[in-house]
């Protein structure tokens, strides 16, 4: 049994990233994400860790991939103002094969938006904010003992395929409590990097013949490092010649596009005999289950599926549905992002309809029920 | 969905109505082990403005998180009174401050009317403890948790050397509410 706790969904996340082993925290206060880095300010000075406040959202980014690179797991947390201006040294990360968790509490925008008010609008930011092609892992829990172990599965993820992980989560389960209980200490996996096991004189950072996900050393463990956001050969020195290039974008999306069974997870409701989907995330899964319930109860047959991950995007499981239900209900804090692509991987094979909000509200279990009655 | 019972905490940024629910879901949740979920809404300012916090208990798993029908809703302003009493459901009850709620809006609800800042500064010596005395005020309405795990709750996130005074506040509200209904 391990340790009770009411707990914000900030502070789980906070509590997660401490599980999984995080040592190092740098970020720059924005609401309504602050409070991961308040509870981390109390509790990493006290194992030892390190939390700075940097000057502004990308140095913060930059430390973390610089505290990475040195062996340790790392993380920042910010909303979308932020989010926005990490998204250079992101990109960075990406392409250096850096392990770091970003986490974006997603609030309304553009710009400044409504700091204190929840949305989703973010979710397409997770997978094209930073330019160029680019491997892109986002989880999106909506319960606070999801985001504990949501957090922990994103260090899991960065880890293992050395890239960048995104958790992404509205204000209002952000900021919500709820019971959580936080496991002893080895009942959920905490997985590490792989490191060289070659000697010094033979390691090259990026020796894809070393399979997808070379092993990767620790700065000043007297292996020789050499990090750019230039395109790079295999010791990490700038190249700019086919196929290198070619081979080694394929190779880092491949990463996360040929692991997808490992890194995409969902959670359904009904689904067997149902109808109508309700495709949620976020507190709108959470809206869409009670709304399944409801209908159920007045015989109408409804089904949730509400992805854990939603990029990758779970695309062969939308196909699959979309073959066999009438209509898939897209509820969501946003004028109409994830539905989008709900629809590319539907193909027309069923009706697609979006529910959207952005007015600070989340969309209610009756939005959505009138909506299943409508389409039914 | 059926048996979710929800109370809505509001009033004026500052009030410590955040807290009183989060002290309230601790107590139901940690201690009497009924599901319950916290949540807030409130603006940029920290202090003044309408604010609201909203705790849902259930014996079932809380999906939705925020109220749709409020069971009970305390409100310490007029601003926060005016401004929220139309989500409380019909048969609900209206709990306010009776110094600082004198235009009670009409509705198919029950209004309970308690001193409850004026007893937090009279009776206690600090108008800042009127969040605890509410929270005492309203385990004593809504009988839904034990007076031994509110307090137990109080007691575990209150600041340190203030212990005696909110469990005094606590009672304070808890015994006013109790004769106040039996009345």
């Amino acid at each position: 049994m391990g340790t009770l706790k009411l707990l914000q969904g900030n502070e789980a996340c906070a509590e997660g990233a401490l599980y999984a082993g995080c040592t190092f925290f740098a970020g720059y206060p924005i609401t309504p994400s602050t409070e991961v880095a308040e509870y981390l300010a109390r509790r990493l000075p006290l194992i030892g860790g390190v939390i700075l406040q940097m000057e502004d959202e990308i140095a913060s980014v930059g430390a973390i991939i610089g505290a990475s690179l040195a062996g340790k797991k790392a993380m920042t947390a910010t909303s979308g103002p932020g989010f926005s201006l990490k998204q250079e040294n992101i990109g960075f990360g990406m392409i250096c094969e850096v392990p770091i968790v970003v986490i974006d509490v997603m609030r309304g925008g553009p710009s400044t938006g409504v700091p204190t008010g929840p949305s989703q609008s973010d979710i397409m930011q997770c997978k094209w904010g930073t330019h160029g092609d680019h491997p892109v892992i986002c989880l999106t829990p909506a319960y606070v003992q999801e985001i504990f172990s949501e957090t922990v599965r994103a260090f899991n993820l960065a880890e293992r395929y050395r890239t960048p992980v995104f958790v992404a989560y509205d204000e209002i389960v952000g900021h919500m409590r709820e019971r959580i209980e936080i496991p002893d200490k080895g009942v959920l996996p905490v997985e590490n990097r792989r490191r060289p096991t070659c000697s010094p004189s033979e390691y090259m950072p990026f020796d894809d013949t070393q399979g997808d996900v070379p092993p990767i050393a620790d700065f000043f463990s007297g292996y020789r490092q050499h990090i750019t956001g230039l395109n790079h050969a295999a010791d990490g020195f700038p190249v700019n010649a086919s196929p290198r290039i070619h081979t080694d974008e394929l190779r880092l999306l491949r990463k996360v596009e040929g692991n997808r069974k490992d890194i995409i997870r969902y959670e359904t409701v009904m689904l067997e005999d149902a109808e109508i989907v309700v495709f949620g995330y976020g507190v709108s899964g959470r809206s869409g289950k009670s709304a399944v319930e409801l209908a159920r109860a007045e015989g109408i047959k409804a089904g949730l599926f509400r992805p854990l991950t939603i990029w990758p995007f779970p695309a062969e499981e939308v196909a699959e549905l979309a073959s066999r239900v009438k209509a898939i209900i897209v509820p969501e804090l946003s004028l109409g992002q994830i539905v989008l692509e709900v629809e590319r991987c539907a193909k027309g094979r069923c009706e697609v309809e979006g529910i959207f909000r952005v007015d600070g509200d989340p969309i209610t279990p009756d939005q959505i029920l009138e909506k299943i009655k409508e389409v039914g | 969905m059926g048996d979710r019972y929800e109370i809505r905490f509001s009033g004026s940024g500052g009030q410590g109505l955040i807290l009183a629910g989060v002290i309230f879901a601790e107590a139901a949740t940690i201690y009497d082990e009924i599901n319950a979920v916290q949540s807030q809404s409130y603006g940029p300012e920290a202090r003044g403005g309408a604010s609201k916090s909203e705790v849902i208990l259930s014996e079932n798993v809380i999906d939705f998180p925020k109220a749709q029908g409020i069971d009970l809703q305390l409100s310490l302003t007029q601003e926060s009174c005016t401004k929220y009493y139309k989500d409380i459901k019909p048969g609900g009850i209206l709990l306010v401050d009776e110094d600082f709620v004198r235009d009670i809006p009409e509705g198919d609800f029950k209004v309970i009317k308690l001193p409850i800042i004026r007893t937090a500064s009279e009776r206690i010596g600090k108008a800042f403890v009127a969040n605890i005395v509410a929270t005492g005020a309203i385990t004593a309405i809504t009988g839904k948790v034990r007076i031994e795990s509110v307090e137990k709750a109080v007691l575990s996130r209150v600041p340190k050397g203030t212990e005696e005074m909110n469990k005094k506040a606590l009672m304070a509200g808890y015994n006013m509410a109790k004769t106040k209904t039996a009345a």
